[in-house]
């Protein structure tokens, strides 16, 4: 791809680039967010038009008005929001589009079940094609994502940010099954902004910053210090800084917690922990064992089959979500686009919708503007939430980290007594990940109470004060940040013992 | 209850039945696609129209009844229009073809016959040939002779639809549009495409279901000939939860509850014969409060793709 530029609107997304791929590698196509990578690589797949630039497929001058003629071209791309129907079956996903029949259309499921299964074997990709994508673990799903690709004949392969939904375990068996494709000919590229995968798997790196590509490199000259000073385009330091924890009294409470889920199966079976006041209790654990359900119970969005759940010695649960709000816990929630955000509304509309009710936001159910902005002007900028005095601006016009930054500005305005973050840095690059651990930690010393649920293992390692691991709907154990291992917490999250 | 009234419930049964099966299979292909189709009673409206004007000046049923699909399909074009390259709000675009499908038939009905009723035209046949009907007469069967052709059309329809949605490429391409269609575009079929040949095929399926009204159950046209049974069918669909067959069983229930009101009407009795009436509706309601919760809406269903 030849000085490729491409803008939405006024605003220029990708200006000059030049980005080349060899085949049979894995290329890490690195960069914050926003910074043009995902659409980049959507004018290769032919989802988006450059303004001016040409592309080359083998020395070959091509020119991509479609994903059609991209698949022609034997490029497959997986979303990073799979294009799968949860409806359908494996088998049937693969092929849409490029069905097997029989003639006059009717498809040959039969054939399709078995062509499907000498392909996904063949690469090393198991999959069972008879069953349904909503019955799939994430880690599957992608899978077959892969498959619908490699089905198609893809020998490129684009890859949006694979591992931000999969688990510890599914990262390893994915690197290893990309090194595989890697090795038999198939050329990878890797949109991404975790350095240490980069780190692991891929043999090129180029780094895009703001629409302009940096530099290409080959990963091994570099350290992963390095490759994340050329993406922010400064020096950053890692790891975080944290005083011990200061835990006082206990304020929410746990105890012998049983829910299930829509379908009635139980997800949580008899949890107990609590969280003290100045400290931060982690919950770490594969995806799917309860976390989902354990965190809508204290939400009081999903009633609980037995069990307490006490805020300030105080039971709430199967009470309303209103109760939850005054018993003072406050919630950043794990999507913040679905749950945690109103996109069309500004960002002081968002700050505000928990406290609009109140004086001086509102007077006689009549809201008084400039109080609100003024509050609102004041938080962005104790937050930093960019661009500068966006009070005003809809908050989808933000990027991922400042719309977290709003989130989070919102849930602490209210001076909660328990903070729960769940997968609060999910998607966000490096500098805001580290802005928002920074500020659960500061929250901490403020003497709340702070309950972190998280995949992220690093996460969870770095800023949880005591971690604990749940795994099938049970606490496998309570265990002490200071004093533990990864590699002990990875055991205990897939159902190993405690060492 | 005797032999003959067994078969007059039958026969009644499937006479209330079929317009609302064409109707509900109209409604399901097209939100199977993704796209929603409120507008059901304004196209069996013009179908019925148009089934009765063309039947009655062409002295041909047969071509009336097509042309009611072709006439179906036409308006509803105007809502594949709207609501697939203009991205229009569905409901509202489905409740216009509503108002327009009734308004333009009794304009027309008007201006072409200078009255509110069509004249009669004539009907379609029987589904059976003469020599055997003939063996009919007088016998306790021999109500079965007004079963119509169409009907038979409308279950072969049922089978029809079933076997492109669940067994053929393209209603694997049209159920993936209506769940996800974004995936279908990365795939390189056209959205568009996909939704907008199942929204012509459901104005012409409608627009059978109309004509059957018209020159099957009666033999004329007038403002009120299809009374709601558009909504019904949109209801039969979501109790079928969107699949033909579904839909099917639940126009077979829909069109026997208002049998029983016909001949409970005849029998006299208790009830009022007005209250009776509203049994099938009071059924669908209930249907829909009791069903539409635990249903399985295509997921995108009313809602444009960019």
């Amino acid at each position: 791809m030849v000085g490729i530029q491409k803008s939405f609107g006024r605003h220029h997304v990708l200006k000059n680039i030049d980005f080349s791929v060899e085949k049979g590698t894995i290329h890490a196509l690195l960069g914050e967010n926003g910074a043009g990578k995902s659409t980049l690589m959507n004018i290769l797949y032919g989802l988006h038009k450059q303004d001016s630039g040409d592309i080359f497929i083998n020395g070959e001058l091509v020119e991509i008005k479609s994903p059609k003629v991209a698949i022609e071209h034997k490029i497959g791309m997986v979303h990073q929001h799979f294009m799968l129907v949860p409806t359908f079956t494996v088998a049937q996903n693969i092929m849409l589009g490029s069905e097997l029949t029989k003639g006059l259309g009717i498809v040959d499921f039969k054939k399709a079940n078995r062509e499907i299964s000498r392909l996904s074997e063949e690469y090393g990709q198991t999959v069972n094609t008879k069953k349904k994508i909503e019955d799939m673990a994430v880690g599957m799903q992608q899978r077959v994502e892969i498959l619908k690709a490699l089905y198609r004949g893809a020998e490129t392969l684009i890859l949006d940010e694979p591992t931000a939904v999969l688990t510890p375990q599914e990262i390893k068996k994915f690197i290893e099954n990309m090194r595989n494709l890697a090795r038999s000919g198939k050329t990878i590229i890797m949109i991404t902004h975790k350095l240490n995968e980069v780190k692991q798997m891929c043999d090129y790196c180029t780094v895009i910053r703001r629409g302009e590509n940096v530099v290409t490199v080959h990963v091994d000259d570099y350290s992963e210090q390095q490759l994340a000073s050329m993406m922010v385009g400064k020096e950053l330091t890692f790891g975080i800084e944290k005083k011990p924890a200061n835990p006082k009294e206990i304020k929410l409470e746990v105890q012998n917690l049983l829910v299930s889920d829509d379908r009635g199966v139980k997800r949580v079976d008899g949890v107990s922990f609590e969280v003290r006041a100045g400290e931060i209790l982690g919950i770490a654990g594969v995806d799917e064992n309860g976390q989902q359900e354990l965190v809508e119970a204290i939400t009081c969005l999903r009633k609980v089959t037995s069990g307490r759940i006490k805020i300030n010695g105080k039971e709430i649960q199967n009470t309303s979500i209103a109760n939850v709000i005054k018993s003072g816990i406050a919630t950043i929630p794990e999507d913040r686009q679905k749950s945690g955000l109103v996109m069309t509304f500004s960002v002081a509309e968002n700050i505000l919708l928990k406290g609009y009710k109140g004086r001086p936001f509102s007077k006689y159910g009549r809201m008084n503007k400039s109080e609100i902005n003024k509050f609102a002007s004041r938080l962005t900028q104790k937050f930093d939430v960019r661009p500068k005095d966006c009070a005003e601006l809809p908050v989808k016009k933000l990027s991922g980290g400042n719309q977290q930054k709003v989130v989070i500005a919102r849930e602490t305005s209210t001076d909660p007594d328990l903070l729960i973050a769940i997968q609060p840095t999910r998607g966000l690059d490096v500098g805001a990940i580290g802005y928002v651990h920074k500020i659960l930690i500061e929250q901490r010393d403020k003497g709340k109470a702070v309950l972190l649920i998280s995949l992220e293992l690093d996460e969870i390692m770095d800023v949880a004060d005591r971690i604990a691991v749940i795994y099938n709907g049970k606490i496998a154990a309570i265990v002490d940040a200071a004093k533990t291992s990864e590699a002990e917490i990875g055991m205990l999250m897939t159902g190993g013992g405690k060492k | 209850m005797t032999i003959s009234n067994l078969v007059l419930l039958l026969v009644g049964t499937l006479m209330y039945t079929t317009p609302l099966l064409f109707a509900a299979l109209g409604g399901v292909i097209s939100e199977l696609s993704g796209v929603m189709n409120i507008g059901l009673e304004g196209i069996m409206t013009f179908g019925a129209f148009t089934a009765a004007a063309v039947s009655f000046f062409s002295g041909n049923p047969f071509l009336g009844f097509f042309a009611a699909g072709l006439a179906g399909a036409l308006l509803i074009s105007l809502h594949a229009v709207a609501s697939i390259t203009f991205r229009a709000d569905q409901t509202i675009s489905g409740t216009a073809i509503n108002f327009l499908g009734a308004g333009i038939s009794v304009l027309l009905t008007k201006k072409f016959f200078h009255t509110s009723t069509s004249p009669s035209a004539p009907k379609l046949p029987s589904v059976f040939p003469k020599w055997i009907t003939h063996h009919f007469e007088r016998t306790t069967f021999q109500t079965l002779k007004s079963i119509s052709i169409a009907t038979l059309l409308a279950f072969i329809f049922v089978y029809l639809l079933y076997f492109i949605l669940y067994k053929t490429s393209w209603g694997l391409r049209i159920l993936a549009t209506g769940e996800h269609p974004a995936a279908v575009d990365t795939l390189g079929i056209s959205v568009p495409k996909v939704r907008y040949f199942c929204v012509l095929a459901s104005g012409m399926l409608a627009g059978f279901g109309g004509a059957f009204v018209s020159i099957s159950v009666t033999s004329s046209f007038s403002s009120i000939v299809i009374c709601g049974q558009g909504f019904i069918a949109l209801a039969a669909m979501i109790f079928g939860k969107w699949t033909p067959h579904g839909a099917m069983l639940s126009c077979l229930l829909f069109g026997f509850a208002r049998e029983c009101t016909t001949l409970f009407e005849k029998e006299g009795g208790l009830i009022p014969p007005s209250l009776l009436e509203t049994l099938p509706y009071i059924l669908t309601l209930m249907a829909l409060i009791l069903f539409v919760g635990k249903s399985a809406m295509p997921k995108a269903d009313g809602i444009p793709y960019i």
